[in-house]
Order: structure tokens, then sequence, then C-alpha cells
């Protein structure tokens, strides 16, 4: 596994521009205009979005697609959730508002270097980092099966573009509005042997990613986890994201989400420390 | 541009707070660091601590709650790889240090200069939450000015001691004439001021906030030590917010809690300053 790095290397900060936003289901979709941002982008980073002159915390998004040129110059594409300020924010500018941004952040995807088969699993909006990921995996050869999950239809991101990439999609509702009725967990081993999987990525709620990690490892595949963290700068700045994780000899070590991931081998994660954190029984930190 | 502090010339007026600007590769990407007057490093303590636990940061209006737990590496770690990247780049570096006795600050002074590199050390005598993190209470003038003599003690020649006072404007000019008197080269007013997460956990509020608390501590500490350095840092976020302390007596300033809104904000006041 290779962990590319970009011929234009670190982000920029910037001021870009709200070129076109639009529903889509439960989420919002927007066009950015990004200058200097989609030549450095790899799959699996995000850009960190300022929501306001008094909000100082940053606000993460995935990056759904990044265009170097086109039409509009280059771009980028998130997909919204409207949950909480921040996403209330973003998904209320029209066209034309200026959005300040900072990008590509974060430590994107290992990509295999043979050409393997590849299981991409995406729950909800986070999905959307999949989407890149599975073009780049094919470019290499790599037969790409997804699966794509979501409380319902109208939170889950588009199969039809999925299958565009994808050698089969898989879709599981919780509702079973469409696709299979149940959680990624229900079907997640079965994925993993049909495809003969030896690489697992995972974008979505940690549970979600866990089990996926759990399954890989269950499976003998490399997991991928794409990690998301209540974030502050987004940068690497602040020691606010701190992720427990295991080192390089096994050692437990607090990692940042924004600096050092947001993509983690699964394997490595301490993902029960994790879940103990979040239920409240933060106690302090190992 | 450049700024000068007792023999130590600067490359500007501008430089990083502790804190808020990584261990250095994190902010490079948004700011030449060589052409700053500085970094400040985030406090280090003898041995390594891992920080506190989560939430550590929290939105307030206008600032940040934070109460991170000051995660270091710990002294050994710093001198074998943050200090050789950030000097390998023609950064002026002031190591921020805090410790839970007289000891370990002296030691701390001690052993980040026992060799060449750095250009000085910034003593965080006003972590807003000391007491939680097991540091040395330095709220008393007396404890204050043994502790920051003995730092001095330890410094070679030519090394510039920085002392980072609260920004309490009830009692920071008698802190200032405290940290002077002991031997600092300049103080810098301020550090986050107190304040508590929504949990009720010690911590510290920046941002734009206390800019006018940091403003008056200046104000008030130039007016009484005219002939001390004085470093403001607090809540300054645009080349104004830098120019009002300058103009209230400061030399120089520290960009903190704005690089976690938006990296580039030292750069683009050095700039901006360079160009006035």
């Amino acid at each position: 596994m290779v962990t590319p790095v970009s011929e234009t290397r670190g982000p920029v900060h910037i001021t870009g521009e709200v070129l076109s936003a639009r529903r889509v289901g439960g989420y919002r979709h927007l066009t950015l205009a990004a200058p200097g941002l989609p030549e450095r982008f790899r799959p699996g980073n995000f850009v960190a979005v300022s929501v306001g002159e008094t909000r100082l915390s940053r606000r993460a998004f995935w990056i759904h697609r990044a265009r170097p040129t086109g039409g509009y110059g280059a771009t980028v594409d998130l997909v919204v959730a409207e949950t909480g300020f921040g996403g209330r924010w973003l998904a209320t500018r029209t066209q034309g508002a200026p959005v300040e941004l900072t990008g590509p952040l974060g430590r994107p995807f290992a990509l295999p270097k043979e050409p393997v088969s590849c299981v991409l699993v995406g729950e909800g909006y986070a999905a959307a980092t999949l989407f890149p990921l599975a073009e780049r995996l094919r470019e290499r050869g790599c037969v790409v099966t997804m699966l794509l999950a979501a409380p319902d239809e109208s939170h889950l991101l588009s199969a039809l573009d999925a299958r565009r990439t994808a050698r089969s999609v898989l879709v599981v509702t919780e509702d079973g509005s469409v696709g299979r009725s149940g959680a990624v967990r229900d079907v997640i081993g079965d994925v993993l042997t049909r495809a003969a999987a030896e690489v697992v990525y995972a974008a979505g709620p940690a549970r979600t990613l866990h089990d996926v990690a759990a399954a890989a490892e269950l499976h003998g595949a490399w997991s991928q986890t794409a990690l998301e963290r209540p974030l502050t700068c987004a940068t690497g700045l602040c020691h606010g994201c701190p992720v427990p994780v295991l080192g390089e000899h096994g050692a437990a070590r607090l990692a940042r989400a924004c600096y050092d991931g947001p993509v983690f081998r699964g394997d490595r994660v301490r993902w029960a420390d994790l879940a103990a954190w979040d239920s409240g029984h933060s106690e302090a930190a190992g | 541009m450049t700024t000068r502090i007792g023999e130590t010339e600067l490359a500007g007026p501008v430089l990083v707070a502790a804190g808020c600007g990584g261990s250095g590769p994190e902010l490079a990407p948004f700011a030449d660091l060589s052409t700053l007057g500085g970094f400040v490093t985030r406090s280090i303590t003898l041995d390594p601590r891992p920080g506190g636990p989560t939430p550590r940061l929290v939105e307030s209006p206008a600032g940040l709650i934070a109460a991170t737990g000051l995660p270091n590496p710990g002294a050994d770690q710093f001198l074998a790889t943050e200090l050789p990247w950030l000097l390998q780049r023609r950064v002026r570096v002031f190591a921020s240090i805090a410790g839970t006795t007289f000891a370990e600050y002296a030691q701390l002074a001690r052993r980040l200069t026992e060799s060449p590199g750095l250009t000085g050390i910034e003593v965080n005598l006003s972590a807003p939450d000391a007491a939680a993190l097991g540091l040395v209470d330095t709220q008393d003038p007396f404890q204050a000015a043994g502790l920051v003599a003995a730092c001095r003690r330890e410094l070679p020649r030519g090394l510039l001691l920085l002392v980072k006072l609260r920004p309490d404007p009830g009692h920071v000019v008698e802190a200032a004439r405290t940290a002077a008197d002991a031997g600092a080269d300049a103080v810098v007013l301020g550090n986050a001021v107190p304040a508590a997460m929504p949990d009720g956990r010690p911590a510290g509020l920046g941002g734009p906030a206390i800019g006018p608390i940091a403003l008056r501590c200046v104000a008030d500490v130039h007016a009484a030590l005219p002939d001390l350095p004085l470093i403001g840092c607090g809540g300054i976020s645009t080349p104004d917010d830098a120019r009002a302390f300058l103009a209230a007596g400061a030399t120089a300033v520290q960009v903190g809690t704005a690089l976690l809104h938006d990296p580039t904000t030292a750069a683009r006041i050095a700039a901006n300053l360079g160009g006035c």
C-alpha cells in the first residue's frame, strides 16, 4: 500500500465561490470555484470551511469531486448535510456567494500497488469521498465493489453514479426504502467474501467503520477507514481532534484526526476507546 | 521592517503564539515561518503529555474555549525532531515551557538551551487551567519572581527570556514589574482568559472576544513601565488589531487563536505591517 504524494504539495487557503447548489434527496450538492485545490486533491482529502466571522471553528466536508479544468475552471463538489450550524450555513449559500476554504486537507487513502479486488463501503453523505477513490482505483486496474448505505433512500448517494465506476454496487437502507433492508454490519462479511476483497475502504459513522474494520480483519483484508471527528482548526494546529490509535510498534498513542488522518488503517484505531469517549466516559487520554 | 528585543533582532513584529502553530510543519504551507518575527512552540514539559479528555475546544461567540491539557512530546523528543525541523528552515524559535515545580522550569530552561538553536524561552506563567494541569501556582508575585530568576540563571547569555502573563488588568502591572525585576527581557500580554468549558472544566478563552482585555493590559503596563518591551497577545486577527497593540506600546505581537480559523493570518498581518 502506498500513500500517494501529489506533485503540487500542501493545502491552500482561498476564497472560493458557489457556482451551483442543488438539492439531491436529503442533501445539498454544492459546486465551488476553488482555484489551486483540484490539482492537489487525492481521494480521502477534505476541505475546511469558515462559517462566519464570529464562528471560529472550521467545518470539514469530504471532497466528492475535483475538476482542475472545466467550463468554470478549477472546482470542487461537496455533499452537505443540513445538520448543525455549519451544515445549515453552507447549505444556504446560493450561487455567487463567497466561501472561505482551506484544502485539500488530511492524509488521503492509500492505494494498492497491484490491481486487486477492492470493496468500498460508504454510509450517508460520507460516501461522497469514495466516488473519486473508485475512479482512481479503476484507473489502476482494480476491481471495485461498492456498498452504499443510508438510513433511507433520500440519504443515499447515487447508486447510478457508483455503477459508472464500480463493477458491482450493493445498497442497504435501514428502513428498506431501497435496496436491502438492514445495516452495513449485516452484509459486510458476505460482500467481502463474494468480492474476494484484498482491500476495504470505508467512510461513515465511527460505529460503521468499526464494523467494517472488524470484518476486514476476520476476512484477512487491509482496511482503510475515513474517520469523521468534530474539528476546530482542521489543519493540525490545535490538537482538538485526538484519535486513540496504536502506533507502529503497537504502543497506544493519540493521533490527530485532521492531520494524521482522516484516513487510518482500520486495525490501528482503538475503536472501543473512541466509542467510550463519545459515550461520555472521557478520561485523561492515554 | 525588523524588530528589536534587547540585543536580538527579529525579522518583524509578528510572532506565532504558543500552542497555535502546531510543531511547525502544519503551519508551513500557509506561511513562510522564516519571514515572521518568531515561532513560539506549544508549551513543552519535561516529560511527554498526551493531552486531556475531549472535547478539548468549544466555540463561543467570537472565541474558542480550550482545555487541551498541554499535549506535547516532552523536552527530549522536541529537541530531537521538532526543533531541528524549524532551525533547518531558519525560523526564530522560542520554546514555551511549563512545569509542575520550580526545579522543572529551571531544568527545562537548561535542557533546552544546552545546545544552540533557540532564540529564547517563553516562561508560561499563565496557563488558564494551571491548577488542573498541576502546574506551579505563580499567582503570588514572590513565587513568580523566584521562578523567573531560576530560569534566567539557566539561560546562556544572549538568549531572550520572555514571560507570559495572565491578561488580568487588575494585577498585570505588578506581575510585569515582578517579571522584569527577576530578569525577563520582555513580557507577553497575555494568555487565554481563565474560563470554563460548558461542562465546567477549567479552560481558557481565546480569540477576538478577548482582544480588548489584552490591549488594556498592554496600555496599562506600558504606562507604568515604558522601558519594558511588551509583546501583545490576545485576539489579534487583523492588521488593524496588530497596529492597535503596537500603538498602545507593544514592541511585537503574537497571533494565536486566529490561526485556528485562518492559518494564513500571521503571514497576512506580517505582510501588511511590512508595507506600512
